[in-house]
């Protein structure tokens, strides 16, 4: 029976000459993630348990980003713990304030993650770097902290769906548009287990920030994984940034899928997840007069520089709608710094937007733009369950930047092709 | 061992396992004293050492608590029987050293209060009550030796101190 693309590179890492779907593998990792919330538990666990050292001091990785700049003193002394702990083990990937972002765009950003790696985070948008051509999933903390002492994880490999992605998406068309769409058709427990492998002509009008916001939502349909094959795109963007050697697995063709969808990308329309789960989606033109009190662009789903450079071409030279708090935040120091290079800053400054340090902040409802009762929020981050960004009675819609700026200059949910 | 059945139906979630309002503390007798309390607040009173909970589909969806597996472990159950888990609470259970078992046909046919017992080496379910024997995938030895030790953590612990 062939593999597919998640089950050679589970089979690789297990040492294996093939696997099978509900089977139980021990696989070697090529990275393993903790952040400013999950670190801690692992930490603690880790110590407890009388582990001296970790396996590799240059293959975990751990970001403050949560809750940072620290918001409070709780936050404050989960960070310290995780410092310490990151010092006195001469952890090589430590991110702090200064140098952080958020962790699914700066590890592969920092060349940390690429194709055929095995990854572990604890963090449930770690399937993010199946963009690469990666296998990452997100896990607990007892995962990380075994992983963090053995440099091994057990998997269950994944029966596979796939996805057939054809022609080009019409302007104003993002990743974020597909992956709601996708989300919408199949539901939050549409993948549930299982890996949601992208294929067909129309990958090629998907650059790397698409595919990255593809991946990231997989778990927001119950996947255990996103994974896209690497192709010109993907070697482009690794190209003097990843770290290690790529290794590039293909799907056999004789490959498995419990399922097949087509997806026509010429014939999807912006779409909007309402409150509140990412499934209940409607595309633009069905989305009627909803008023709105917040936007936000940012998170490890529409935080890259090309976010940026959606919304600062929407924004430029316009006005923020009266009574719309709009945050935007660079997912990493770096798209900061080229968002401001190329003069996105000043763009949204003008417009009166505010624009802060990277965190993760408002999309988990940590800091920097809480909602309150009855408060409406146009995001571009993955989630919009209950309470997500604030008050039980506050919502979340997802979108694209492109829809959450022109959302911003309206005062309601809007399509800049409408302005 | 045999275990008396607690049936539930589908998509059991963490935070009927083990509601949020609990979630300030890490001792495992008090967790095990709210396990279930939201759908069975007697499960608490009447669970026996070795006892079984039998489920539908996506058994401990929603958060990533390990507190979920660690309170049903607590309380004393043996091992948890279900059509399908959810992905993170599957890792957890197995993490901490609670034994699951996917089985739609041992699910479909045992009935609340039913006597069973589990094989987890060979993968077998056996209901004494009804004399049905049901096989299903056993776990490989890595994955039964984290379980055996208690838990993915006592089981490095161990390995480290031999060497
Ligand atoms: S940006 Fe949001 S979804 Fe992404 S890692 Fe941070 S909290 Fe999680």
């Amino acid at each position: 029976m062939g593999m597919t693309m998640t089950q050679k590179i589970l089979a690789a890492h297990a040492g294996l000459d093939s696997v099978q779907p509900g089977q139980l593998i021990t696989a070697k990792l090529d990275m393993i993630l903790g952040n400013d919330i999950t670190a801690p538990v692992a930490i603690k666990e880790f110590e407890k348990a009388g582990l001296d050292n970790v396996f590799d001091r240059s293959r975990v990785a751990l970001v403050m980003d949560h809750f940072t700049p620290n918001k409070d003193i709780k936050a404050a002394e989960q960070c310290k713990c995780v410092r310490q702990f990151a010092y006195s083990k001469d952890i090589e990937n430590f991110f702090d304030v200064g140098e952080m972002g958020v962790e699914h765009a700066l590890l592969p950003e920092k060349g940390l993650v690429g194709p055929g790696d095995c990854i572990i985070g604890a963090d449930s948008h770690t399937c993010t770097y199946g963009a690469l051509g990666a296998f990452a999933t997100g896990v607990g903390s007892t995962d990380l902290a075994a992983a963090m002492f053995s440099g091994e994880a057990w998997f269950k490999v994944p029966a596979a769906l796939k996805f057939m992605l054809k022609n080009k998406p019409a302007k104003y068309v993002t990743g974020k548009d597909i992956i709601l769409h996708i989300i919408g058709m199949i539901g939050v427990d549409g993948a549930l287990y299982k890996s949601m492998e992208y294929f067909g002509d129309g990958l090629k009008y998907l650059s790397i920030d698409d595919r990255f916001t593809i991946a990231n939502m997989a778990i927001e349909a119950g996947a255990k994984n996103g994974i896209f094959p690497v192709d010109e795109i993907t070697q482009k963007y690794i190209k003097d940034r990843f770290q290690r050697t790529p290794a590039v697995f293909e799907a056999d063709e004789d490959a498995v899928y419990e399922k097949t969808y087509e997806i026509d990308l010429s014939k999807l329309k912006p779409t909007v997840a309402f409150p509140h789960l990412p499934s209940n989606t409607r595309e633009i033109d069905n989305c009627g007069d909803i008023k709105i009190d917040q936007v936000v662009i940012g998170s490890c789903t529409n935080g890259r520089l090309s976010d940026l450079e959606i919304a600062a071409e929407v924004l430029k030279g316009k006005k923020v709608a009266k009574g719309v708090r709009v945050i935007i935040i660079p997912a990493t120091n770096q798209v900061y710094m080229d968002a401001m290079e190329k003069g996105y800053i000043k763009t949204f400054m003008e417009a009166g937007a505010i624009v802060s340090t990277p965190t993760c902040g408002p999309c988990l409802g940590g800091h920097m733009g809480i909602l309150a009762e009855g408060e409406r929020a146009v995001a571009t981050t993955n989630r919009n369950f209950v309470g997500r960004m604030g008050h039980p009675k506050s919502e979340v819609y997802l979108a694209s930047p492109y829809i959450a700026a022109a959302s911003a200059i309206t005062g309601k949910i809007s399509s800049p092709e409408n302005l | 061992m045999k275990g008396k059945v607690f049936k539930y139906g589908d998509n059991v979630d963490t935070d009927v396992i083990i509601p949020a309002r609990y979630l300030n503390t890490t001792s495992e007798s008090e967790l095990a004293a709210h396990c279930m309390e939201d759908i069975d607040p007697d499960f608490a009173k009447n669970v026996k050492k070795g006892d079984i909970i039998v489920a539908r589909n996506n058994f401990g969806c929603g958060s990533s608590r390990e507190h979920a597996p660690i309170a049903i472990k607590a309380s004393g159950i043996q091992c948890v029987i279900a059509n399908t888990f959810a992905r993170i609470f599957y890792r957890n259970a197995i993490n901490i050293g609670l034994p699951i078992l996917e089985c739609p046909e041992a699910v479909k046919e045992i009935n609340p209060n039913d006597e069973v017992s589990v094989d987890l080496a060979k993968g077998v379910i056996t209901n004494h009550t009804s004399g049905k024997v049901y096989y299903t995938h056993p776990f490989p030895e890595s994955v039964q030796e984290i379980i055996k030790s208690g838990g993915l953590m006592n089981k490095l612990k161990k390995e480290k101190l031999n060497g």
